[in-house]
Formats: structure tokens, C-alpha cells, sequence
């Protein structure tokens, strides 16, 4: 076999397992982990804090409780132990297939985030990113929209009509706030002109983070130079921070995530399309629902807060370091990492919204939004050049 | 019934736009959440015997015990007097009123050569099921010789159903001494 194809298939191979099982799995279990802590901590209590290594059981006299960092452990151990109840009534087929079609357009969209620059393998750059294709933001809503189809099977396999309701809503919001996603978006991809994720990033690097233009080509903030060349990125800082604005409030609803979270909707759903699961498939739907709002959350990053770049014009000395790629590994994550704690504690601070109220919010307000905004990028960049 | 219309009321333009109210919100979140990372959530230390963080009690670190009010009604106990006597004269006030019908008592005569024979009667057995207690206090306000007294004991665990009857004895280790009015047997009277 040709080398270059074999080296090819090899790196790929290794970022796959990387990213996904070192990167991503651990953030995921984690995130459970910190969305009940931070909300125990915002609403006064203090959370999950035993879990640990149970040396007792050892005869030792205390058990070492780490904080309770070991929780997710346990959760993940129980829902493999717990018993798999399928009801009678379910539809076999559907039911079994819909936690296999939420989890996995989650984890498929982590193909096109670029984690970090580049590291150098055997002479040659390997980039940082699984797959380095030049429709990133077009392949996340391809792939985003079809965990939509899981949710819907779940509800109706259920045969179960809180289950079904569910299932209706979380179809209909998705659909509704899936245009004002891609049309949100429009603005940012006119101001970079391209599609590829990476390249997005590389030009944020040098050129100041979408939504922290506090750096350009010409130096940053405490050089003159600066300050002669920065009236573009401040003046577009409007249709991007609109952009932002209802690109992460689409976001939130696309993953169902509290303001938004109709589908599952405790009160009057009981529990939503997952009421009939049960153990692991459980376990699933909600692996799926976090890894969506990792994947969303490194979306957002990626185009609106420079993905793996520091910014300040300190990449370029970076990704010379002989480690480089590494740390800028380390600093997306820690980007996704503080968005993912927004997520939780915007959501243990917003109540949901009613149904009708979320359908005007995704239909008269976001939609029009999005549309207007587009032509107000058009205009300041027609306007400054 | 006169008909009174009401307006809704007008939303300003920082109501109608909802960002500024879920900024302030979050505000409010933060505030709280600083205020338990700091261990300075209020009340917690005063009310609650708590750490700090959160105003729960980290229970077997932290215990109730010195917080419990005066009127709290733990675990239902027999008491002996100052003489050592037992106070029960087995009426079984307690056992009638008794809702959950926890208490079980099998009267026994004192001899006539006693000379507490005026008394008549002891408890020869006195069980309480605490897993039929509910711990209404019925039992304490009924007796007449002031004999049965809730405790502020709370944790009473078991690892079999008859580990959850409290026998006589046991009732009188938990009970202790009570000083005070004694009515049948008082030597007086």
C-alpha cells in the first residue's frame, strides 16, 4: 500500500480514538458530574460529594471520597446493571434503534471540530481535526438534524401518548430552530468567506476572535497600529454578537436543553420520549443529549470564540513549540469546557418556556432576526469596501 | 359582584426583549453559587449546623443533637424516679390511645405484702414496635404518672423486625431518671 495513504489512515485512526474516548467521553461523563454540582451549588446545597474508593468495604477505617469524583463511574456501572425492560406494547424495532440514533449524530458531528492546530509526526503536519472537510458548519446540521428522527422513533415506539407528545414537540422545535441555526450562521461564514472549520480557526488566530476582536494582522490593542485598522471588526461585532445570540439560543433548543426542554418536560410529560426506557438505553438518550451540547458547545467556540487559539497573536509561537498542537488541544477544551458549565448554569436559571412562546420565539422573532442580520453584514461590508 | 376590568400591564422595552431578565438572573445564580463555593451561604451555620456550602447538614459528619428544639419527639422511653422506682403502674392509658397501636403492655399485680401493694399494678412486659411508632406523642400526654416520655433519640435502626421492639428494659436505658410529681406512688396519698 502506498505510505502517504497508509499514514493517512493511520493518524486518522488514532485522532478518532483520541478524541473521541480521551477528549470527549470524559467531558460527557463529567459534565453529568458538574451539572449536579453547579446546580446544587446555585441553589444552595452541595451535591454528589461520597463517591470515591470504598476502602471500607476493605476493612480500612474511611472511605477516601475525592469530592465525589468518581459518581459518573458509579452511574455509568449502574445503568449497565440495571434490568433492560422493554414493554409489551412498544414497538420492538424502533424502540431498540432510537437511543442508537440520538447518541450517535452526536458523536459523528465531533468529526469536523478542529481540536488543535497541528503536531508534526514523522516530518510530516498532521492536523488536528478528524476529518478536514470544507463544509463544516453544513455537515454539523446535516448530521445535528438527524438525531431529531431518534427522539421522534423513541416517542412513537412507546406507544405511549405522553411518550408520543414528547416526541411531537421535540420534532416540531428542532425543525422550527434548526433555520434560524443555519440561517444565524450566515453572517459569520460571509465575514470568513469559507467553510472549512480549520481555516475559520487559523484566520481567527491571526486575526481576532469573532466575538473579541482585540487583535488583528497589525498587532493588538496597545499598538497604534491597531487602532488604525480595527473600525471593520468592531463595526461587524454588531450582526456577529446578533448572530452569536441566537445561533447558542437555537443551540439550546436544538439539544433540548432547558429553557427549551419541551420534550421531556417532567410536569406534564412525565418523562417525555424516554418515559418506557430503562437502563442503559436510558443511558443513552442522555449520553446523547450531553454529547449534543459538548458538540454544540465546541461549534460555538469554534466559530464565535477562536477555537484552539489563545489569541494575542501567541499561536504562531505556539504551534513552533515542539508541543504545541498539544496545548492547543488543551485549550479548546478548556473553552468547551467553560461553555458547557454556561450551559448548566443558564439552565438552572431560565424557567422553561411555554410551547406557544417557544414556537413565536423560533418563528416571528429568531427567523426574521437571523434573515435581517444577514443583510445588515452585507451592508457593513459592502459599506467598507 | 361588580365587574373590575384590569389592564394588563404595559412591558417596557427592556421586559419585551427578556435578555436583561435572564442576564439578572443569572446574576442571581452566580451570587448564590459564589456565596456556597465561599462556604458563606446565609443562615447555614446558625439554622441548619451546616458547613457553609449549601445550607444542607453533612448528617453523620454533623448531627442534630445540640440543635434539637425542646418539643422535639424522638423516641417514646419509659422513666424511673428519684427512688429508682419505676413510674409505670401499667393503666394502659398509653396502649388504648396508642394510634398505630405500637405499644404492647402485659399488666402484673404487686404482691400484698409489697409495701408499695397500694400501687396494684407494674408492667410486667412493656414492648414498643418502633416500626409501627409514628412518634405522635399521644402516649406521653395520656399518662397519668407522667411514666412515658418522648426522647430527643432519633436514630433508631434495626437490622430485623424484632431488633425494632424496644423491650422494657431497653425503654428504661433509654428513659433514664425523671424528678417530679408522682401520683400513686407518692407515700402520702
Amino acid at each position: 500500500m502506498d505510505p502517504a495513504i497508509l499514514f493517512l489512515i493511520l493518524t486518522t485512526a488514532v485522532k478518532i480514538v483520541v478524541f473521541t474516548f480521551i477528549c470527549t467521553l470524559p467531558i460527557i461523563a463529567y459534565s453529568t458530574y458538574a451539572e449536579r454540582r453547579v446546580s446544587s451549588i446555585i441553589q444552595d446545597r452541595v451535591g454528589p460529594n461520597r463517591v470515591g474508593i470504598p476502602l471500607t468495604l476493605f476493612g480500612a477505617k474511611k472511605d477516601i471520597a475525592f469530592a465525589g469524583l468518581l459518581q459518573p463511574l458509579a452511574d455509568g456501572l449502574k445503568a449497565f446493571l440495571k434490568e433492560d425492560l422493554v414493554p409489551a406494547h412498544v414497538r420492538k424495532f424502533f424502540f431498540w434503534i432510537a437511543p442508537a440514533l440520538t447518541a450517535a449524530p452526536a458523536f459523528l458531528c465531533i468529526c469536523i471540530i478542529p481540536f488543535g492546530s497541528s503536531i508534526t509526526v514523522f516530518d510530516q503536519p498532521v492536523k488536528l481535526v478528524i476529518a478536514d472537510i470544507d463544509a463544516g458548519p453544513l455537515f454539523v446540521f446535516a448530521i445535528a438534524s438527524l438525531s431529531v428522527y431518534g427522539i421522534t422513533f423513541a416517542g412513537w415506539a412507546s406507544n405511549n401518548k405522553y411518550s408520543f407528545l414528547g416526541g411531537v414537540r421535540s420534532c416540531a422545535q428542532m425543525i422550527s430552530y434548526e433555520i434560524s441555526l443555519g440561517l444565524s450562521l450566515i453572517p459569520v461564514l460571509m465575514v470568513f468567506g469559507q467553510l472549512n472549520l480549520s481555516d475559520i480557526v487559523h484566520s481567527q488566530a491571526q486575526g481576532g476572535w469573532t466575538l473579541l476582536p482585540l487583535w488583528n494582522e497589525h498587532g493588538n490593542i496597545f499598538d497604534a497600529a491597531y487602532w488604525s485598522n480595527c473600525t471593520e471588526q468592531w463595526l461587524l461585532m454588531i450582526p456577529l454578537g446578533i448572530s452569536f445570540i441566537v445561533f447558542t439560543t437555537s443551540i439550546f433548543a436544538e439539544t433540548n436543553r432547558m429553557p427549551f426542554d419541551l420534550p421531556e418536560c417532567e410536569t406534564e410529560l412525565v418523562g417525555g420520549y424516554h418515559t418506557e426506557y430503562s437502563s442503559m438505553k436510558f443511558a443513552l438518550f442522555f449520553l446523547g443529549e450531553y454529547a449534543a451540547m459538548i458538540v454544540g458547545s465546541a461549534v460555538i467556540v469554534t466559530l464565535f470564540f477562536g477555537g484552539w487559539s489563545l489569541g494575542f497573536g501567541l499561536d504562531a509561537a505556539i504551534s513552533e513549540m515542539a508541543l504545541g498542537g498539544i496545548l492547543h488541544v488543551l485549550i479548546f477544551l478548556t473553552k468547551v469546557i467553560a461553555f458547557v458549565i454556561f450551559f448548566i448554569w443558564v439552565r438552572w436559571t431560565v424557567p422553561r418556556f411555554r410551547y406557544d412562546q417557544l414556537m413565536k420565539l423560533g418563528w416571528v422573532v429568531f427567523f426574521e432576526l437571523a434573515l435581517v442580520n444577514i443583510f445588515i453584514t452585507a451592508g457593513i461590508i459592502m459599506m467598507l469596501n | 359582584m361588580a365587574i373590575i376590568k384590569i389592564k394588563r400591564p404595559e412591558l417596557t422595552l427592556a421586559e419585551k426583549l427578556y435578555l436583561p431578565a435572564i442576564l439578572k438572573g443569572l446574576c442571581i445564580t452566580l451570587g448564590h453559587a459564589i456565596r456556597s463555593m465561599l462556604g458563606k451561604t446565609p443562615g447555614a451555620r446558625r439554622n441548619f449546623n451546616a458547613t457553609g456550602m449549601g445550607v444542607t447538614m453533612q448528617y453523620p459528619e454533623t448531627k442534630w443533637d445540640d440543635q434539637l428544639p425542646d418539643y422535639y419527639r424522638g423516641v417514646p422511653a419509659l422513666v424511673t424516679d428519684e427512688q429508682g422506682r419505676e413510674r409505670c403502674v401499667s393503666c394502659q392509658l398509653c396502649e388504648f390511645i396508642c394510634p398505630p397501636r405500637a405499644i404492647a403492655i402485659i399488666p402484673g399485680e404487686i404482691d400484698s405484702d409489697d409495701p408499695w401493694a397500694k400501687v396494684e399494678k407494674r408492667p410486667e412486659e412493656f414492648d414498643i414496635d418502633m416500626t409501627r411508632c409514628i412518634y405522635c406523642g399521644m402516649c406521653e400526654e395520656v399518662c397519668p404518672e407522667q411514666a412515658i416520655y418522648l426522647r430527643k433519640d432519633y436514630a433508631m435502626t434495626g437490622l430485623s423486625r424484632s431488633e425494632m421492639v424496644n423491650d422494657k428494659k431497653r425503654l428504661y436505658e433509654i428513659g433514664g431518671v425523671r424528678v417530679g410529681l408522682v401520683n400513686k406512688w407518692n407515700e402520702i396519698k
